[in-house]
């Protein structure tokens, strides 16, 4: 009886544990399913019109987004100005200044805003932005992100300075600085690896988001010069041209999902290598 | 760190100027989806002939264009169901409609197997409409088609989901066409729709259409041939089954008695043997003051260019040309927006 | 000091953000009441709003993606902790994070053009067809199949939020004292036994934290959603019914709500969304921390 028991035990074990390893497989494979349809669809519409014409009127084909390219930019830039150095500063704080309570409950709050809905802070934009100016605006758009933004580097900003060990700071004052002058040319540069790669992250992950741009930053389908009219942004644009009908439409969001994949994911590749390479300097 | 701050600031300054011309004269606008295609060739034609005007018209269907034109948000908006008394009464600022073209809501389905043009009943589309008949071969529906093979499948309706002008026509002729409808879900741009799903616009709704066999949808006349999608005939006031295009469409406008003064009239279910059914004017609507000058001189312009010139485009894209006499009206209309 | 106000600035951001929605919802909380909770209509007409059908929806595709990707995520998650070598481990841990950077307008442009028509064309049939007569659980598995719709979203949902359950169960996995692999297998447990029955209870007080987490991003999820779900305001049996999410009906009809009362209602929806992953991420995080602190685990 016991020789049955222990068969199934083992038969079971093999069973299980080859399942594990077919789900983390899949999990990746779905990755790289992803990747290639987006490769697969998207190259093949693009071409230099996608990223230099404007988009052409209704139901008429080529034409492109180069509006929408500048546009995303325009925003993670706005994003970037309003988001980084309240969540740089911010980190700043709890890594070397903050009180007990007071970071608790900064952290908290911080980790409340990243759990917020991106439509919820959609909404937050348009009542504070778009409707005392009665216009739609990358403003608006760049203040919707730019919250985004805010608690990202606020993590990222406190962790890597955390790692700068304590050593360095304490040289420094040993020396004379001031607690300031001990963080900007001690700590803060011993950090910065670690400090711009979750920057690039954090902008990274702004840069695909669609729902807070619906009613802030609205569309545009021509250039939107300087800052305070609408403006078009590619994942608005995918958005757009995915749920049409037009074939053409369909081509081109695929082509700017592949462009905006591709940024997305050389921002969080690209940063991860840079950590890990900088991660021995870090230890030491 | 410094140099990051100055390449940081020449950034700034590159894309603070990118795409800026010799400052154009920006104007936004918004709304209905079923003009979308004649607005987006006018003004783009209109920029081209006037480089310093930009006309940047959003389609987020006639309820966000009433929407975001009572919130200031845009310079004018577009609707294809005109406001209501209740609606004007509460607005903040007065506005004028101005009629812009003539078009056609037609019964688009995608059904396997069925290549050819279905004839609907008034009945037929409020009962699917209204979830009563839920079947391809429903005998309303097949009474009217002898000799073309329907299935028994499930019917999937689709509607739109977003506030739109095209709903607010569709359901003011199913309100005419069935007194069931009327009293249970009435007409307007957002209704509570007893079945279906819902697509964004309606390029959302042709594009479910297209992609959903056993699927109706009512869309604009153009979107249907864009897209080369099968669509129907329907039973008009006089009993004849129709096929939506410019004849019929100006047989109903043609049939309206008198054109109101504020432009605002349903010419659904319009009497005449040729008569297309569901036929609708669509509007922009005009704030009655605007006071920046420029933006005021612009919009009369593009008013004046469009009841001439730009009609000229309306036939390519399957839209009906407006009567001469609302032309005429609407000319002396434009000197009220002050 | 200057540090301060920016981190004081974060405070007042976040309250400014609850007061807006509180503020802006007052028309509709005044005129619905409770009853907001469980009206199922959803009419701009006679203006009678119910969030019951959104939150509905809501939960079930949130629910059907937990279903998906949970037992798929802590599979994975043991794989990578217990079995794969570590150069294994941390290369394919670093290819899942990957996905988790993936925008959410294009999951809904896969969903779109991929899952939507296999889901009509295979799936859907196959699962009507198997599970469909089944009494009980065949009430979830009928009726007309669209493509579009509540089990589409749960999928496309589980996909982006199976990430999440491997990167944080992966890492509370491996906080897990060798002792406990090793008295196990001492006592003749086989590799599955003492993974089973032994290192994934200790860590489950931060497994449970991963779902939450997990849960809250789904809910919260708007652009792939509304892509794929159908946006029909209605409560139905059937995971192959068209349904509507908060998130999704709000960036569908936000732009367009005219009148007060109408926009009011969709921001209580957003205000009721936010208190939802607010609780969600409260629980997450005590759980998560619970586990750093020395496992939850009686011994």
């Amino acid at each position: 009886m016991s020789r049955v028991l222990l068969l199934w035990r083992k038969f079971l074990n093999v069973v299980m544990l080859t399942l594990t390893g077919v789900a983390a497989f899949g999990v990746v494979a779905v990755l790289f399913l992803i990747l290639g349809y987006l490769v697969w669809n998207g190259g093949k519409s693009l071409n230099l019109n996608f990223f230099t014409q404007l988009p052409k009127p209704v139901g008429e084909t080529g034409g492109g987004m180069a509006n929408a390219i500048v546009g995303s930019l325009k925003l993670l830039l706005l994003a970037a100005l309003m988001g980084l150095p309240v969540g740089l500063m911010a980190g700043v704080y709890l890594a070397e200044f903050g009180g007990k309570t007071f970071s608790y409950v900064i952290r908290y709050t911080t980790d409340l805003l990243n759990g917020v809905p991106s439509i919820v802070i959609g909404i937050f934009a348009y009542s504070l932005v778009v409707l005392p100016v009665k216009h739609f605006s990358a403003v608006a758009g760049g203040v919707a992100l730019g919250m985004m933004v805010v608690p990202i580097t606020v993590r990222s900003t406190e962790e890597f300075l955390r790692a700068v060990p304590g050593s360095l700071r304490e040289g420094a004052m040993a020396l004379g600085a001031s607690k300031w002058r001990t963080i900007a040319t001690v700590v803060l540069p011993a950090a910065k690896g670690g400090i711009i790669t979750g920057v690039l992250l954090a902008l990274a992950r702004v840069a695909g988001e669609t729902a807070p741009l619906l009613f802030t930053a609205f569309s545009n389908r021509f250039w939107s010069p300087g800052w305070s009219q609408p403006i078009a942004s590619l994942p608005v644009m995918i958005y757009t041209y995915a749920i049409a009908p037009y074939d053409d439409w369909h081509r081109q969001a695929w082509a700017a999902g592949l462009v905006l994949l591709a940024l997305v994911l050389v921002a969080n590749i690209g940063t991860r290598i840079v950590l890990s390479r900088g991660g021995a300097s870090r230890s030491a | 760190m410094r140099k990051m701050l100055v390449v940081l600031f020449l950034l700034f300054a590159l894309a603070a100027t990118a795409g800026a011309q010799s400052s154009p004269l920006l104007l936004n606008a918004a709304g209905a989806t079923f003009p979308y295609p004649i607005y987006s060739k006018w003004f783009d034609v209109y920029h081209t002939a006037h480089p310093n005007i930009q006309i940047n018209y959003q389609s987020i269907g006639s309820g966000g264009g009433i929407r975001q034109l009572q919130a200031g948000t845009v310079d004018f908006g577009a609707s294809d169901g005109p406001m209501s008394d209740d609606q004007l009464a509460q607005s903040k600022i007065k506005i004028l409609h101005f009629p812009t073209v003539l078009g056609a809501v037609i019964p688009t389905y995608n059904i396997p197997g069925v290549s050819g043009d279905l004839n609907f009943t008034q009945k037929a589309l409020a009962g699917i409409y209204l979830g009563t008949i839920t079947k391809w071969n429903d005998p309303e529906i097949t009474k009217a088609n002898p000799g073309v093979k329907l299935p028994g499948e499930d019917i999937v309706v689709v509607h739109r989901s977003d506030g739109s002008g095209t709903s607010y026509i569709f359901t003011d002729f199913l309100s005419k066409a069935s007194d069931d409808w009327k009293n249970k879900v009435g007409k307007g741009t957002s209704v509570n729709w007893p079945v279906g799903l819902g697509g964004k616009g309606n390029e959302g709704v042709s594009g479910l259409v297209k992609q959903t066999p056993s699927s109706i949808g009512y869309i604009e006349l153009i979107y249907a041939v864009q897209n080369n999608i099968p669509y129907g005939k329907v039973q008009n006031a006089a009993g004849k089954f129709v096929k939506a295009d410019l004849a019929g469409v100006t047989a109903a406008a043609a049939s309206m008695k008198d054109m109101p003064e504020d432009f605002r009239v349903s010419i659904t279910n319009a009497p005449g043997a040729t008569s297309y059914p569901i036929s609708s004017f669509t509007w922009l609507l005009i704030p009655a003051q605007i006071s920046d000058a420029g933006k005021r001189d612009a919009i009369k312009g593009f008013l004046k260019w469009m009841l001439v010139d730009g009609q000229k485009f309306n036939e390519g894209l399957s839209y009906a040309q407006l009567p001469k006499s609302v032309v005429t009206k609407e000319t002396k209309a434009i000197s009220l927006i002050q | 000091m200057l540090t301060l106000t920016f981190a004081a600035g974060i405070l007042l951001l976040t309250s400014m953000l609850v007061y807006e929605l509180w503020m802006n919802s007052h028309l509709s909380r005044a005129k619905f009441g409770w009853m907001f909770f469980w009206t199922r209509t959803w009419d701009p007409i006679f203006d009678n709003f119910g969030a019951a059908p959104f939150i509905y929806g809501t939960l079930v595709t949130s629910i059907v993606s937990l279903v998906i990707a949970v037992p798929l995520g802590l599979a994975a998650a043991i794989f990578l902790s217990e079995l794969a070598p570590r150069r294994m481990s941390d290369t394919i841990s670093f290819l899942i994070d990957l996905l988790a950077a993936v925008p959410s307008v294009i999951y809904g442009l896969l969903g779109i053009f991929i899952i939507v028509p296999l889901m009509r064309t295979t799936v859907g049939p196959l699962l009507i067809g198997s599970l469909g007569h089944v009494p009980l659980l065949g009430q979830f598995f009928k009726g007309p199949n669209y493509g579009v719709g509540f089990l589409t979203a749960g999928v496309v949902l589980a996909i982006m939020v199976v990430p999440f359950i491997i990167s944080v169960s992966r890492e509370v996995l491996l906080t897990v004292p060798r002792e406990q692999r090793e008295a196990a297998l001492a006592l003749g447990a086989t590799r599955w036994e003492a993974t089973w029955k032994v290192v994934v209870p200790w860590a489950r007080t931060g497994i449970l934290g991963s779902v939450f987490l997990a849960l809250a991003r789904a809910l919260g999820e708007t652009m792939a959603v509304t892509m794929v779900i159908g946006n029909d305001p209605k409560i139905s049996a059937s995971l192959f019914a068209p349904g509507y999410t908060i998130a999704a009906v709000i960036a569908n009809e936000f732009t367009e709500a005219t009148g007060d009362l109408y926009l009011s209602a969709l921001i209580e929806l957003g205000l009721v969304l936010f208190l939802m992953t607010f609780i969600l991420n409260g629980l997450a995080r005590l759980l998560i921390v619970a586990t750093d602190r020395g496992g939850g685990h009686p011994s």
